[in-house]
């Protein structure tokens, strides 16, 4: 029986046109997104990254990706049929996909996989990640440079260690010029709900604060921003043709380079697990253009990030004190990264409460 | 809190109601047929999308309107199709024209995603737009005003005129209605395909005025908070648009409440429109005088004449 | 001369079969409409060797052969894939044979998405607080209390209908935003694992906690409830007084008010029956697939049920059917980004138009189509007034 459903599968398979005969000597690379390919924001930053390996490395390589896949049961079962598809490298691109990736790696110990921002590895499974906390301190300054009121607002997502980590960043980035910078953070539990954001932006607005900035996917933040003759930052993207009067800069995620590098290493052979957590250095990430900007933040700016590319600034820094006034990191030392992985906690000068 | 606040605040507040208010429109009519189409989410997610397409396309805002419009109707015609000529279960079909109005959205709207839009500039009425306090009234896009136009006009068709009397009696008794010589289908129809007219309106509202672009599922719910407003307005025009008013008031205000820090979990706060559309539609219902009078009896049921 | 809808003297049996394949032809040829309409759209005629508008629409057709495969026939190739299935189309099901109760007394509950939240809260419970506990005792308690976690919330819709005449499907509706909010507060919050570096996700479960599996497959026994649900729904519905009453109170109200049932009684009735499985189906979802609590449990299997419901015509054994060819629709989505590229809104568009196919087909089994010549309704004379 079995015999005859495999043949009959053959035959239909053949008739129309579908085989793997093609791609026998191409490396099959496969992505997984938790949001659709185009969201303008973190999957569609991945997909640009897929687009770039396709470019870069032509006939060499074949890609494909599932989008939209729900973290939980769905995202293990995608990624086995990935893996059953004949992917040999496959990205799960979602904080989420962690556990499923490192189930399913056991069972396909063949095939390589990498895992963005989690912190579970297997000598199959490599994790990467990028620094944003570096483009949000300079955020951070730029913020503080450029606002009258001396007031931010912050939209954010979900209270996880990444936003978390953030929002530290930009703050100390702000007090480094302004001891008494405040920010108003509203949570809109969604990465991506336009009308929501737009509200929250509005809501900000109103109470004061003129600098938007946000851990959340869509423009329709800087959009209000613009309508309002006001500015703010954009986020995962360039968004500067949606507010081209309001974005300073933005943190742009740019995976492209990085998932080059990795699946030439699978090419070549060379690949093997590595916890990889990089930063503007390497270019996993970048800031869009200084727009908007007089001259002199526009060169501080910079200073900053040249600073923090050669290693000689880093925004946690000691000494960094708690919202509670406790001491988190003493003088001249440096938060180590599992410490900014889990951080769960508010520095100093945030009055916002961190739901728990 | 100054002036300037206060205002920015009611500004966001109407800004929020107004896609509301055109969807429960749109459905109120449609309710007071006597048919409950439950798919305003898929129709107003095609007129964001085909709105914002056509405004794209074409340069002009106003094309990208009347395409939101069409879309809608479009939709709707399909729904009545299915529920008023083949006599399919309203509720089922309308959660299915949800569905397929969310899918096929997304698929249209593939090559939209990342585009800037244009937007509509507000409109500032002379003279009337000066004036302290209610000037803000007279500052708003021309949808909001046409919101408003079609409320007031809705609400004068429905308790003024000789259509909307035979619209209310085909909507709560179609046997006699029909007895009278009615064409119940056709009444029902023309009422389906406005409530997808409005559904249409209130998905361009969103695409093209509210955040100008498109992104899949930018409905985000908004179709289910406006079929509750129909029954919290108990099918009556100006609850309705009060209805629309207090939600959009309440998912504005949690959000300042936030920035404020009050130490909620903003779960919670975010919970805060749902549970007061359940509270409210209890109050409502509470009042069984209220509800009755207003309520169209054959609302849901399917009408096939016997002959 | 028009057609029109005559109603048959009886109900036509044959009809009663045919007409969820003459939907599912229906909407095979409406995908076809759209994929090939896509082809012309897109088709690029400038380029030399497009082939015109007869080579667009030759390529839709390759396209849509290739599709229906990957989509219809891959996924049931390989065991691997029959398992993922079987995981996929359990609380589906489960799902579905209890809002099957519901949509046949004509009680809406469309709030089952939030039932099921509530289930894998409730269900979550004792592993939670009592981590050490193993035994046999902890999985059945587990799925117990996952079950009363969804009739006490189903209730609540259902209590507000019968006391103050509140509409059941705005509440219900409502009400699964509430719950779905509250899930993400608790995952996120108080019962976020304590050695999990601030993730937002419970302790992983362990050991008697999880559902076992079958003959060393990944098939989990929660397989079994929904064979043993859609059998007691089955007699419930076609041996039982209440049964009897549910079908007679959906049909016909008044009737059934003349008879003495109790319609209020019934609405209760047929939340909690709908509500305990969607509270099952939640807890058996973090006692197997997920195996601890997160922020979303359900990627909606709480709205494809009740898609499922109504293609299974309300019968608890048409639901078993109905669901695994849902799962079907969305393990082939799946397959078909990753074979052919194409977006995972294609999913949600078939099932939409199977769901609308079948809504309309279903009038013939009760109607007929009749051709008619002359306009039978009568020119209007009287005026209300």
């Amino acid at each position: 029986m079995k015999h005859i459903l495999t043949a009959a599968t053959a035959v239909i398979a053949l008739t129309i046109g579908i085989g793997s005969a093609n791609a026998a000597d191409k490396l099959k690379a496969c992505w997984m997104y938790v949001g659709p390919h185009n969201d303008g924001g973190y999957s569609e930053g991945h997909n640009t990254g897929r687009l770039m390996v396709e470019k870069e490395l032509g006939d060499k390589v074949e890609t494909s990706y599932v989008e939209s896949i729900a973290e939980g049961p769905d995202a293990e079962r995608a990624l086995e049929r990935l893996a059953r598809s004949g992917c040999q490298i496959i990205f799960s691109t979602s904080f989420g996909f962690m556990d499923p990736t490192i189930k399913v790696a056991a069972k396909f110990p063949d095939v390589k996989f990498e895992h963005a921002t989690g912190f579970k590895s297997a000598p199959n499974v490599g994790t990467y990640n990028a620094r944003f906390y570096e483009g949000r301190y300079i955020a951070g300054q730029i913020a503080a440079k450029q606002s009258k009121s001396g007031v931010a607002g912050y939209i954010v997502s979900f209270p996880i260690p990444e936003v978390v980590m953030g929002i530290n960043s930009f703050m100390l980035g702000a007090q480094s010029i302004n001891p008494d910078f405040k920010i108003k953070v509203v949570w809109v539990n969604s990465w991506f709900d336009p009308a929501k954001e737009a509200d929250a932006a509005k809501a900000l607005f109103d109470q004061g604060a003129d600098i938007i900035t946000q851990h959340t996917d869509s423009p329709a933040p800087l959009q209000i921003a613009q309508e309002r003759g006001l500015h703010g930052f954009g986020q995962a993207h360039d968004m500067y043709k949606f507010a081209p009067k309001a974005q300073y800069t933005a943190i742009v995620d740019t995976w492209g380079p990085y998932y080059v590098k990795r699946v030439n290493a699978v090419l070549d052979g060379t690949w093997k697990a590595e916890q990889i957590w990089d930063g503007l250095k390497d270019g996993i990430m970048e800031m869009a253009d200084y727009t908007n900007l007089p001259d002199d933040v526009v060169a501080s700016a910079k200073k900053t990030q040249a600073e923090i590319e050669a290693g000689t600034l880093h925004p946690f820094k000691g000494p960094i004190f708690k919202q509670d006034g406790t001491e988190a990191i003493g003088e001249g030392k440096v938060l180590d990264d599992g410490t900014l992985l889990s951080m769960n906690w508010y520095v100093k000068g945030i009055d916002d409460q961190l739901p728990k | 809190m100054t002036a300037l606040m206060l205002e920015g605040i009611l500004l966001t507040i109407i800004t929020a109601a107004t896609p509301l208010l055109f969807a429960s429109i749109g459905e109120l009519v449609t309710e007071r047929s006597g048919v409950l189409n439950l798919g305003v989410e898929g129709m107003m997610a095609m007129g964001a999308v085909i709105g914002f397409a056509v405004a794209h396309t074409t340069g002009n805002v106003a094309l990208g309107v009347v395409g939101a419009i069409l879309a809608g109707m479009a939709m709707a015609a399909l729904f009545g199709v299915v529920t008023l000529i083949f006599v399919a279960n309203q509720v089922a079909s309308g959660l299915a024209l949800t569905l397929f109005g969310l899918g096929l959205s997304g698929l249209i709207g593939d090559a939209f995603v990342g585009v800037p839009g244009a937007g509509l500039a507000r409109v500032s009425i002379p003279v009337l737009s000066d004036l302290p306090v209610i000037g803000l009234l007279f500052r708003l896009d021309p949808l909001t005003y046409l919101a408003i136009a079609i409320t007031i006009g809705v609400s004068w068709f429905l308790f003024r005129m000789r259509g909307g009397l035979i619209l209310r009696a085909v909507g709560d008794s179609h046997t006699s209605a029909h007895a009278l010589g009615y064409s119940v289908i056709r009444v029902r129809f023309m009422a389906v395909l406005f409530g997808g007219a409005c559904s249409g309106l209130a998905g361009a509202y969103l695409s093209l005025v509210y955040t100008p672009q498109w992104t899949q599922a930018m409905t985000a719910g908004r179709g289910w908070i406006a079929l509750a407003l129909v029954v919290f307005g108990t099918w009556l025009p100006r609850r309705v648009l009060v209805g629309a008013l207090l939600f959009g008031g309440v998912s504005i205000l949690q959000l300042h409440a936030q920035a404020l820090g009050v130490g909620v979990p903003s779960q919670f706060l975010s919970a805060l429109p749902y549970l007061t559309t359940i509270v409210v539609l209890v109050i409502i219902s509470r009042n069984r005088a209220l509800v009755r009078a207003n309520t169209p009896a054959a609302l849901g049921q399917s009408f096939v004449p016997d002959r | 001369m028009r057609v029109e809808l005559v109603r048959r003297g009886e109900r036509s049996a044959a009809m009663a079969y045919l007409s969820p394949l003459l939907a599912l032809l229906l909407t095979l040829i409406g995908g076809a409409l759209i994929v090939i309409v896509w082809r012309v759209v897109a088709m690029d005629t400038s380029a030399p060797d497009s082939g015109g508008l007869f080579g667009a629409i030759q390529q839709g057709f390759a396209d849509y052969g290739r599709f229906l495969y990957v989509f219809f026939i891959e996924p049931l190739t390989a065991m691997w894939s029959i398992e993922d299935l079987i995981a996929k189309a359990t609380p589906i099901i489960l799902v579905a044979i209890g809002l099957s109760f519901c949509f046949l007394s004509n009680t809406w509950n469309i709030g089952a998405e939030g039932q099921i939240a509530v289930g894998a809260i409730t269900g979550s419970f004792l592993p939670i607080f009592f981590p050490e506990w193993q035994g046999p005792f902890i999985l059945p308690a587990m799925l117990i209390l996952g079950m009363l976690g969804g009739m006490a919330y189903a209730s609540i819709p259902a209590l507000l209908k019968i006391r103050f005449g509140t509409n059941e499907i705005l509440t219900s509706l409502m009400l699964v935003y509430v719950a779905q909010l509250f899930l993400d507060w608790l995952a996120r919050g108080p019962w976020r694992n304590p050695e999990g570096h601030n993730f937002p996700d419970s302790r992983p479960f362990d050991g008697d906690q999880l559902l076992p599996t079958l003959f060393g497959t990944n098939i989990r026994i929660s397989v079994l409830f929904v064979f043993v649900a859609a059998f007691a729904a089955w007699f419930l519905m076609r041996w039982t007084k209440t049964g009897f009453q549910i079908r007679v109170l959906g049909q016909a109200p008044r009737a059934g008010a003349f008879a003495g049932f109790s319609q209020k009684r019934m609405v209760l009735l047929t939340f909690l029956i709908s509500g305990a499985l969607a509270g099952l189906a939640g807890a058996s979802e973090i006692a197997g697939p997920v195996g601890q609590l997160r922020t979303t449990v359900s990627p909606g299997y709480g709205f494809t049920a009740i898609i499922v419901a109504f293609l299974g015509r309300l019968n608890p054994i048409g639901a078993i059917f109905a669901g695994f060819l849902l799962a079907l629709s969305y393990l082939g989505g799946e397959g078909a980004q990753i074979a052919l590229g194409m977006s995972d809104q294609t999913t949600r568009v078939f099932q939409g138009m199977l769901l609308f196919f079948v809504l309309a087909c279903d009038s013939f089994i009760f109607y007929r189509l009749q051709i008619v010549r002359r306009p039978v309704v009568p020119q209007t004379q009287a005026v209300a007034s």
